[in-house]
């Protein structure tokens, strides 16, 4: 399972904008940046354990019927 | 649950509210990427037989139960009759155990195959446990099925269902690290969007008073708009999803029925399977299959929490007087509108939101709760106010605060991330990337599943915390009958041959015959009543002798 369970390494560091304690209230402008960098760094990670060829992967998951 | 709210041992719970004798289903999508071509029903008997190894490992004693058919009774209908077995559809069929011994598996498979496989020593493929937490896993057609324990409040739903995906991950990590099997993927979802699906169900227990015509009329407008709140959202519209976009529910494009016997066919949005598995005159099991699968807590708490709601309403008489005109198409154009503000015909010419329906459900069960007492935030039965509260915040999100209800309702959650995809990489709905993320989003796996990722950067809220969940996946609901089996497994499992929702059977040496101990009342069978029990007693014999009023050496043989 090793080549698939391969995962980016995600240091802990990508975190802290999230959880930054008592920063002083940001103007609407840099809030709204702030989520964005906070969905560009998400999606980073994301695309680290995607599985690779998402076309073949999913065209192959295939189930039989169930309830 | 603290001391103080326990109930009185053996009795019954609070009426009026959240609190019921509840429990999940969950088939997993099993999928082999090394192997694609593998057989679904091989691979999920791997999978239930990875846990039987796993659990060996952990405590003495082998926990893998036989199951107990004889109370299966899947061809019962809650209307009054009974289907005939030669018309039912095969996978109707429940209540026969399905046998996959070696010779069926040479046959249809090849001896090689055969001889890939772990098999217990009967030389017969395990299709069956019962758990230490009273929970079943087994193979339901082609997946394995995690069926919790019964429990009592809709946090407790949670708790158990979420441990199953504990186990789960437990199999998959077993069958990873065997070099001779394929690692196998386990997904916590509904459907291949290639026009199959597989379900979650949830269990209710009412009292069977209530006339079954009320549940139908009760229920269809709630089960038509509840996916708002936890539904699981799925990339693809149609069966086969052959029609780009995004929808609420994983389910709603295979529902053909309003009422109805079958699980597997004509899907009914009320299902009347009529299994009690306990006492047949007092109480009627209801049956859900409408429910997506839910990896989000939140969402997960407020389907077991506000249909709970709702069906107190139902027994009090009081459930709102609507009628959703032809439910079956609503039920899809509500999962098929993201805005929210698709508008459905009542009988009565009203056109409402699926917002509309959810309000008007939650007044009438705010208001029950209010008369009953049982909403009280002091001394109400310590569940109801917090899935009223919740409810009405994310009623309340939903209508004004949609990025709100990101961290809690999981189809918008998953729409949020696939958004996030579709903004960064200009990407369309039918782009495979868009269906790998809905795909991997249900990934059971923490490093691979997309919501245990956004789990693990707080984005989404937790109404149970981990250790909880851990500690689920061993140690039964103290206050139900769960208890009392999964305590039968973990502690006398080298002598518990069969078991099942209401009874645990029991080959003791010594007794000349298997021991059959009958728990048809969900509420007993408690630590309350048996946990001292439990305490006294290292082998089954003197145990089963307490138990049974028989002298405590065994009979001889």
């Amino acid at each position: 399972m090793a080549g698939q369970e391969q995962q980016q390494p995600q240091s802990r560091d990508d975190q802290v904008d999230e959880d930054i304690p008592e920063a002083p209230p940001a103007p609407p402008e840099a809030q709204a940046s702030a989520a964005t960098e906070g969905v560009d760094d998400l999606l980073d990670e994301i695309d680290g354990v995607l599985e690779s060829n998402a076309e073949e992967f999913v065209r192959a998951f295939v189930q039989k019927g169930g309830q | 649950m603290t001391a103080a709210q326990e109930p009185a041992a053996g009795g019954a719970l609070p009426v009026g509210g959240a609190m019921r004798v509840m429990g999940a289903e969950t088939e997993y999508g099993i999928h082999a990427p090394s192997a694609p071509s593998a057989n679904a029903t091989m691979m999920s008997a791997r999978v239930v037989q990875a846990y039987a190894q796993v659990t060996r490992q952990r405590a003495a004693g082998g926990a893998e139960t036989r199951w107990d058919y004889t109370d299966e009774e899947p061809l019962h209908d809650a209307r009054g009759w009974t289907v005939d077995r030669g018309s039912a559809h095969p996978s109707q069929l429940t209540d026969q155990p399905p046998v996959l011994d070696a010779e069926a598996v040479a046959l249809a498979y090849g001896r090689e195959e055969l001889e890939l496989d772990g098999q217990d020593e009967s030389g017969t493929l395990l299709m069956n446990m019962v758990l230490g937490n009273g929970a079943r896993l087994y193979v339901d057609h082609a997946h394995p099925e995690y069926s919790s324990p019964e429990v009592t409040n809709p946090r407790d739903a949670v708790t158990w269902d979420a441990a199953g995906d504990l186990v789960a991950l437990a199999t998959v990590r077993r069958l990873a690290a065997d070099p001779d099997l394929p690692p196998v993927n386990l997904y916590k979802n509904n459907t291949d969007n290639k026009s199959v699906s597989y379900g979650s169900h949830e269990n209710y227990l009412m009292p069977r008073s209530v006339p079954f015509g009320d549940i139908v009329r009760g229920l269809t407008p709630f089960f038509v708009s509840r996916q708002i709140l936890c539904g699981s959202g799925r990339v693809g519209i149609g069966q086969d999803a052959s029609a780009p976009g995004y929808q609420i529910s994983q389910r709603a494009d295979f529902f053909e029925a309003e009422v109805g016997l079958e699980t597997t066919i004509r899907r009914p949005i009320i299902n009347t399977r009529d299994e009690p598995h306990a006492t047949a005159d007092k109480y009627r099991r209801l049956h859900v299959i409408i429910g997506d699968a839910n990896l989000s807590q939140v969402s997960n708490y407020l389907k077991f929490g506000t249909t709970s709601l709702v069906l107190s309403l139902i027994e009090a008489g009081l459930a709102p007087k609507v009628e959703v005109h032809e439910p079956v198409s609503a039920l899809q154009a509500i999962s098929h509108d993201t805005s929210l503000t698709a508008t459905v015909r009542l009988s009565d010419g009203r056109r409402v939101t699926a917002l509309d329906l959810q309000w008007m459900y939650h007044e009438a069960a705010a208001k029950l709760a209010q008369d009953t007492g049982v909403g009280d935030a002091l001394d109400g039965d310590g569940h109801t106010h917090d899935v009223l509260d919740r409810w009405a915040m994310v009623l309340t999100q939903l209508d004004n605060d949609r990025a709100a209800a990101a961290s809690s309702v999981e189809w918008v959650a998953k729409l949020s991330l696939l958004e996030g995809y579709r903004d960064r990489d200009g990407l369309q709905w039918n782009d495979a990337r868009l269906g790998l993320i809905d795909l991997q989003w249900a990934d059971i796996r923490p490093e691979k599943g997309l919501y245990y990722r956004l789990l693990a950067r707080n984005r989404m809220d937790r109404v149970v915390d981990d250790a909880a969940i851990a500690a689920a996946v061993a140690e039964p609901p103290s206050d139900t009958r769960a208890f009392f089996r999964g305590k039968c497994v973990s502690s006398f499992g080298k002598d518990v041959v069969g078991a099942s929702w209401d009874s645990v059977i029991f080959d003791v040496p010594g007794y000349g015959r298997l021991q059959r101990v009958p728990t048809r009342e969900p509420l007993k069978g408690t630590k309350a009543l048996t946990g001292a029990l439990f305490a006294r007693y290292r082998e089954a014999g003197p145990f089963l002798g307490e138990l049974l009023g028989h002298s405590t050496a065994p009979p001889a043989a």
